[in-house]
This record gives structure tokens, C-alpha cells and sequence, in this order.
């Protein structure tokens, strides 16, 4: 495995290209959201939890789609679509429980955006509950990096 | 201990992304924060440092690679070239203390925007890893 991940045939490298690319925005985003809710965990500060769920809106949707996109093209060149290996393994799993994951953050954002935009303030529990699903997708983030480097069996 | 190396280079080039679109966010306009200012300074040193550093000793270990090969010369310029720009970007990018936007000049954002750049020309690098 290792010397095919040394000698990849080139037709494999834009697949491969939007696949990292969308998982690079996906975790910036994410990390950002993350950053700014725990800055604001003490301050309650607007400001930072409004950029958080813009960051998830406009960063991590995209970034996802983008990421998933690229998944499904490249294992389709590499023929692993249907593949028993541990790492796909893990990569698919980790993908799909941190797309329910989002979504759940999404919708906890997005009524509370909606509530400071109507100058209401923002919901404390609603950004601490985001705040942990953020993290944990981060660090189950975290091994599927390790899972596509490593490439258990 | 290929996989070792190839999963903290790449972790660093995670950490590398994740500071550059915390900072975007600032050149974008966004609130600038002391606490999310640092950890994107954290985020941006340790990921170039460790690019660097288990990448150099990605090329070293394997066979495959030999460090003057032209792909990793590029990136290797790349690199440097992308710091250069950070160090630019950041020194320009300070928070004020409210968690309000930044007001930046016009040269901060060019070279914010040079880093960014710079940064995804890397990858492309990395990943294409021409004449290899």
C-alpha cells in the first residue's frame, strides 16, 4: 500500500486534489466554528457565535460536499467503492456520523441566527451543545486523517 | 515509520489550512478575537514547522524521494514563500480588543491573499508531485 501511495498514476490526482481540498476547508471551517465558540464560552459575545455558525454555513457545508464529492471519485478510480478495507471502513463511518453531526449543529445555529437577527440574543445552551458536537467532529476528524494515512487493514 | 511521518506531515498541513481560513475569516471581515487570533498564530507555526519538518524527513527516509528531486525543490520554495507571506498577513492582523472587525490595509490583505495562494499552489505540488 505504501508504494502505491509513493507511485500514484497522475489521472488520480484531481480526484485526490478535491478530495483533500474539501476536507482541508471542512476542518478549518469546523476549527474555526470551534475556536469561536469557546472564546465566546465566557463572553457570551454575539459577535464570535454568529461567525461560528457562518463558519459551519459557509465553510463546512461546502467544505463537506466538496470533501464527499472527491471521496466518491477517487475511490471509484482506485475501485474501492464496495472495499472491506479497515480505512475505507473508517472513513465512510466517520464521514456519515460527521455529517448527521453537522447538520444537528446546523440547526441548532441556524435558529439561533435567526433569533439574533430578529435582536434577540444568541441561545448559551444551543452554542455550548455545538461547541461539544464541533470538537468531537474534529477529533473523529483526527483519526480518519490517521486512517488515510496509516491505511490499517 | 512511513506512516508516522506521512500522518504528522499531514496533520500539519491540516493545521496549516486551519489557520489560514481562521485568518480569511479576519481578512473577510470577521471578528477578531485575542484568544482565536493566538490559536490561529499556533495553528500556522506549528503546521509550517511541521510541513517542514516531517516532510524533509519524508524525503530522507524514503528511497523513492531524494530531497533535490525538482517537485520537492518547488515545494520546498513554495513553502517558504507562503511563510514569508504569513509573516506579513499576521503582523497586520492584531486584534483590537472588542471582538470587532479589523480594519486592513490594503498591503495585509494582499499578502494574506498571496499566502493562500501560495499555500493551495503546495498542494497542488504535493499531491501532483510533478516529474516523480
Amino acid at each position: 500500500m505504501s508504494a502505491i501511495a509513493l507511485i500514484r498514476p497522475h489521472d488520480w490526482t484531481i480526484p485526490l486534489l478535491v478530495h483533500i481540498f474539501g476536507a482541508m476547508l471542512l476542518v478549518g471551517a469546523l476549527t474555526l466554528a470551534a475556536v469561536s465558540l469557546i472564546a465566546a464560552w465566557r463572553s457570551g459575545s454575539a459577535r464570535l457565535i454568529r461567525l461560528a455558525y457562518m463558519s459551519l454555513f459557509y465553510g463546512a457545508l461546502p467544505g463537506y460536499i466538496v470533501f464527499r464529492v472527491g471521496a466518491e471519485w477517487i475511490a471509484s478510480k482506485e475501485h474501492l467503492s464496495d472495499s472491506n478495507l479497515a480505512w475505507i471502513g473508517i472513513g465512510y463511518g466517520v464521514s456519515d456520523v460527521g455529517f448527521l453531526l453537522l447538520i444537528i449543529s446546523l440547526v441548532a445555529g441556524g435558529i439561533s441566527v435567526r433569533r439574533m437577527n430578529r435582536g434577540g440574543e444568541p441561545s448559551q445552551i444551543a452554542a455550548r451543545i455545538v461547541t461539544g458536537l464541533v470538537s468531537l467532529v474534529l477529533v473523529a476528524y483526527l483519526v480518519a486523517v490517521w486512517a488515510m494515512t496509516t491505511k490499517p487493514t | 515509520m512511513y506512516h508516522a511521518l506521512l500522518f504528522f506531515h499531514v496533520l500539519s498541513a491540516f493545521f496549516l489550512a486551519a489557520g489560514i481560513v481562521i485568518y480569511s475569516s479576519f481578512a473577510l471581515g470577521g471578528p477578531v478575537n485575542r484568544t482565536t487570533r493566538l490559536i490561529a498564530e499556533i495553528l500556522w507555526g506549528v503546521g509550517g514547522l511541521g510541513t517542514l519538518v516531517f516532510g524533509i524527513w519524508l524525503a530522507l527516509n524514503r528511497p523513492e524521494y531524494e530531497i533535490y528531486d525538482g517537485w520537492i525543490i518547488a515545494a520546498l520554495v513554495l513553502w517558504f514563500l507562503a511563510t514569508g507571506s504569513g509573516a506579513r498577513a499576521s503582523r497586520g492582523m492584531r486584534p483590537v480588543g472588542d471582538d470587532s472587525a479589523l480594519a486592513i490595509d490594503r498591503r495585509t490583505a494582499i499578502a494574506h491573499w498571496m499566502r493562500v495562494f501560495w499555500f493551495l499552489a503546495l498542494l497542488v505540488v504535493m499531491v501532483w508531485k510533478p516529474g516523480a
